[in-house]
């Protein structure tokens, strides 16, 4: 089975969101990239799978060459080789095409990726990819587990879970719990060095969207804690300082 | 002047230029890809289960952990690939051990199995004994414990009781002793074991394994701090051990003990730094949060001084630690291309730079107190509160002054590793001290200094400290010429002024390098770091230096001397109290240690 993982390089989740440039650029000074959560719970799967179904593992990101360092750890964490697209995304379909583009020249059975980038949280490249390509796209993947060329997976929905079968090709965005999250060992850091990382420049359409500006949500209110037995104090705030009632 | 060229100790003699120096600045993205899955593991398997490792309730908790430190490969690093590790360079295994020092009782448990417990078969073990121990403990399957200390030896590591009697068939030794404070030694497979055989004047080593039979063992130890690390009295009672079990030579027991001790003592230090940079961020993020008088702590001055320190401290001491490392590496290599083979080439390149590992296991240890105490405050109430971190970072940092030999040992041993150096031709210490003490003789240069080269000011305070020092330990020789070993107020005194030295030139190439690449503007809060660093270690030395001379000479030679004193001790003034403020704002504004 050829796997294709998508991963986005996000900054890390702890990080200080700051913009410059009149607020049109996101301000990376001190701040750590790494995988986007979601997708490193792809990769960790396809591990997995890899281990339990023999294939190949292959990472995809559309980005600069800033992105190198995340695709290595990618290729640390299991992955057989790499494939970079060397432009920076502004855009998901532009993002799609890319993906599907290399699918149709590589042929992989199985794309995974996460439900969402963890920057930009658009969640929509699996669904373009499934459609650019003429395969079914299921998101978000909860488990996923292969009996030869079948998939059966269970899915979140609002309030429940869905379980699917389907035959592969198809695209799936995933989410924990699909897959124990991987630390990469010594062993692999080290042999992802020799690993190839093929840089491929971008095909398809320009980018649609440009981005004029960012703002940071309103800061916080302060908050007043009240003792759940204190009702009467609730209620006198709520009439007198807050003037709601 | 090629890498290879610099010696052990030489520093104190020879003005190293930046380029010669490694940074961490330099770490390569594999090197940080490492210390990341370092990272990982501590807060995905040892952070979440602190209080459960310290309650010592599951004995199984810490030989799990290392089986898991294991199968990531975090126990075979610094081991050659040949005998199932990783074979990085020193520099890398620093790294590591700088990570896992974060990790509170985990960090002990790691360090004495890699270091101590691995690192005497895989450097005097002979090929079998390599083959059939060194892969087990690089994976795990085996965990090793280190027992040198006795009740009746401690600093006086030599003077252990325990016995190798050899079997009336020449088949096996039977060794009985008592060994005390022993890391590891609740879950240890293996043990390396210092005895005496007959009436032999040094001891000799043997690896034992648990299996030999006749060893029993105390409780745990009830202790201050690393609580959750094993610590056992262990008593062996005529436990058999094969004769082909003796690790190297018989009486080269005490040579390995102090050899590996050299690795052990830097590796402490940097695992110190690693913690300090936790007590670092856990006392900003605190700073922030916390509020009194309708403001964040961290706006006050007194606070900010105490974040200052903190990043000033650990960042001078790291810039020691990592320059010394690639020094380490540097002799290995060049050791290799002469032809040595690479597990003598390691020890000869550690014995090299022992005074290094000394200076840097005090100054990590005694940086890491400051921290942890100051951490401590900057937590008020909740620092003393066993509920917040600052409780076991203030209780696992005090043993570091301890183990590895005593901060006093360690400062007696550089002053005396440098003398004997000097003694033997290795280092020319005599012709420095005594231009310094023509210099003392003949007026002053007032001339005006080439002050256009980068940091040129800061250059001068530094050889200035270091011709203090000279001047100092040269008057102290002379004084008590073989007898100086007993001025031990003295030779700390000498060795304050070394370990400042030695940590204040680091930090200053250091910045040097990074101004060289990034420009001043790039720089400017690590350049401020530096300087209230360079300030710091210059008051320091004058205390130091001012001791000694009140207590090696009086009249004229005194006064003498402490002119001299003065004058290579001038500094300009600078406005500590406005750097230190810019470095913590950094801090504060992003919440971290972001050095
Ligand atoms: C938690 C823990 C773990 C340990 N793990 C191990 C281990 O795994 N293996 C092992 O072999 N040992 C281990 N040790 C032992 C440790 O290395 C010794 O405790 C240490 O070397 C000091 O020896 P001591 O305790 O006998 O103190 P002492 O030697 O009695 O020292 C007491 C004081 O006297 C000072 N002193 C001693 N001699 C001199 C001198 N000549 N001049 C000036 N001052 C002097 C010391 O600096 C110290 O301040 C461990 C100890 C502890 C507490």
């Amino acid at each position: 089975m050829k796997i294709l993982v998508c991963i986005t390089h996000v900054p890390d989740t702890t990080s200080k969101i700051a913009f410059t440039d009149g607020d049109t650029k996101f301000d990376t000074t001190g701040v750590q990239y790494i995988i986007g959560p979601y997708d490193d719970y792809a990769l960790a799967r396809a591990v997995e799978l890899k281990e339990q179904t023999e294939g190949s593992i292959t990472v995809l990101n559309v980005g600069t060459a800033e992105t190198e360092p995340t695709i290595r750890k990618a290729l640390a964490i299991g992955a057989d080789d790499a494939i970079r697209v060397n432009a920076e995304p502004t855009d998901s379909l532009f993002v799609a095409q890319q993906i599907a583009n290399a699918v149709k020249k590589e042929g992989f059975d199985l794309i995974l990726m996460g439900r969402e980038s963890l920057d930009f949280n658009g969640g929509m490249v699996h669904g373009m990819v499934g459609e650019l390509l003429g395969i079914p796209s299921v998101s978000p993947v909860m488990t996923l587990d292969m009996d030869g060329f079948t998939a059966k997976m269970t899915r979140e929905t609002e309030g429940g879970k869905e379980s699917i079968e389907l035959d592969l090709p198809f695209v799936a965005g995933c989410q924990e719990p699909i897959a124990e999250w991987k630390i990469p060992n010594m062993r692999g850091i080290m042999s992802a060095r020799s690993k190839p990382l093929n840089v491929i420049e971008p095909t398809g359409n320009d980018q649609g969207a440009t981005l004029e500006k960012y703002e940071l949500p309103a800061a916080k209110g302060a908050v007043k804690m009240v003792s759940a037995d204190n009702v009467q104090e609730l209620v006198d705030l709520l009439k007198n300082e807050a003037k709601i009632l | 002047m090629t890498k290879k060229a610099i010696k052990g100790g030489e520093f104190l003699i020879r003005e190293t230029e930046a380029h010669e120096v490694f940074t961490p600045e330099e770490f390569t993205e594999e090197q940080k890809m490492i210390a990341q899955t370092c990272r990982d593991f501590l807060d995905t398997e040892v952070y979440p289960h602190l209080d459960e490792i310290d309650s010592m309730k599951n004995p199984d908790i810490m030989p799990n952990l290392m089986d898991k430190a294991g199968e990531l490969g975090l126990l075979g690093t610094s081991v050659p690939e040949e005998f199932g590790g990783f074979g990085m360079d020193f520099n890398t295994t620093m790294l590591v051990s700088e990570v896992i020092g974060g990790g509170h009782s985990f960090a002990v448990a790691l360090s004495a199995h890699t270091g101590i417990g691995t690192l005497p078969i895989l450097y005097y073990g002979n090929e079998e004994q390599k083959q059939k121990y060194v892969p087990k403990l690089a994976s795990g399957e085996y965990k090793a414990a280190y027992c040198l200390t006795e009740p009746d030896s401690g600093s006086d590591a030599n003077s252990g009781k325990t016995k190798a009697v050899l079997s009336g068939d020449g088949k096996h030794y039977l060794v009985t002793g008592q060994k005390m404070w022993i890391t590891n030694g609740g879950f240890a497979d293996i043990f390396i074991v210092f005895a005496k055989i007959e009436d032999d004047k040094n001891l000799t080593a043997f690896i034992i394994e648990k299996s030999f039979g006749g060893i029993t063992m105390n409780e745990e130890e009830k202790k201050m701090g690393i609580k959750g690390s094993s610590t056992r009295q262990i008593f062996f009672n005529d436990c058999k051990v094969p004769v082909e079990n003796m690790l190297s030579d018989r009486q080269n027991g005490f040579k390995i003990a102090v050899n590996i001790l050299n690795v052990g003592r830097i590796k402490l230090g940097v695992a110190a730094i690693g913690a300090s940079k936790m007590i670092a961020n856990k006392s900003t993020e605190y700073a922030n949060e916390r509020k009194q008088f309708g403001t964040p702590i961290a706006n006050f001055g007194a606070i900010k001084h105490k974040l200052a320190n903190i990043a000033v401290k650990t960042f001078a001491s790291e810039s020691g630690h990592y320059r010394a490392s690639q020094n380490i590496d540097d002799a290995y290599n060049a050791f290799v291309a002469e032809g040595i083979n690479p597990g003598e080439a390691r020890l000869k390149s550690l014995y090299e730079f022992s005074i290094e590992c000394a200076i840097l296991k005090v100054h990590g240890s005694e940086v890491l107190d400051y921290c942890a105490d100051e951490g401590v405050q900057i937590y008020g109430g909740m620092g003393f509160s066993a509920e917040g971190p600052m409780d076991r970072a203030y209780r696992d940092a005090r043993i570091n002054r301890i183990f590895e030999g005593t901060n006093e040992i360690n400062r007696m041993l550089c002053i005396d590793m440098l003398l004997k150096r000097a003694m033997k031709g290795e280092l020319d210490l005599m012709g420095p001290a005594m231009a310094v003490q023509q210099e003392l003789m003949s007026i002053p240069d007032f001339g005006a200094d080439d002050d256009s080269t980068l940091f040129a000011k800061e250059k001068k305070v530094l050889r200035n400290l270091k011709k203090a020092g000279l001047m100092v330990s040269g008057a102290a020789v002379q004084k008590y010429m073989d007898k100086l070993s007993t001025e031990q107020e003295v030779l700390m005194n000498l060795a304050d002024m070394l370990i400042e030295g030695y940590i204040a030139e680091s930090t200053l190439l250091r910045v040097e390098k990074m101004v060289t690449a990034k420009g001043e503007d790039a720089c400017a809060i690590e350049i401020d770091m530096m300087k209230i660093y360079m300030n710091e270690a210059t008051e320091k030395c004058v205390l130091a230096a001012k001791e000694a001379i009140y207590a090696i000479s009086e009249g004229d030679t005194q006064r003498m001397m402490l002119m001299g004193l003065k004058r290579f001790t001038k500094t300009e003034p600078f406005n500590l109290k406005d750097a230190r403020r810019r470095v913590a704002d950094h801090m504060i504004k992003e919440n971290k240690y972001p050095f």
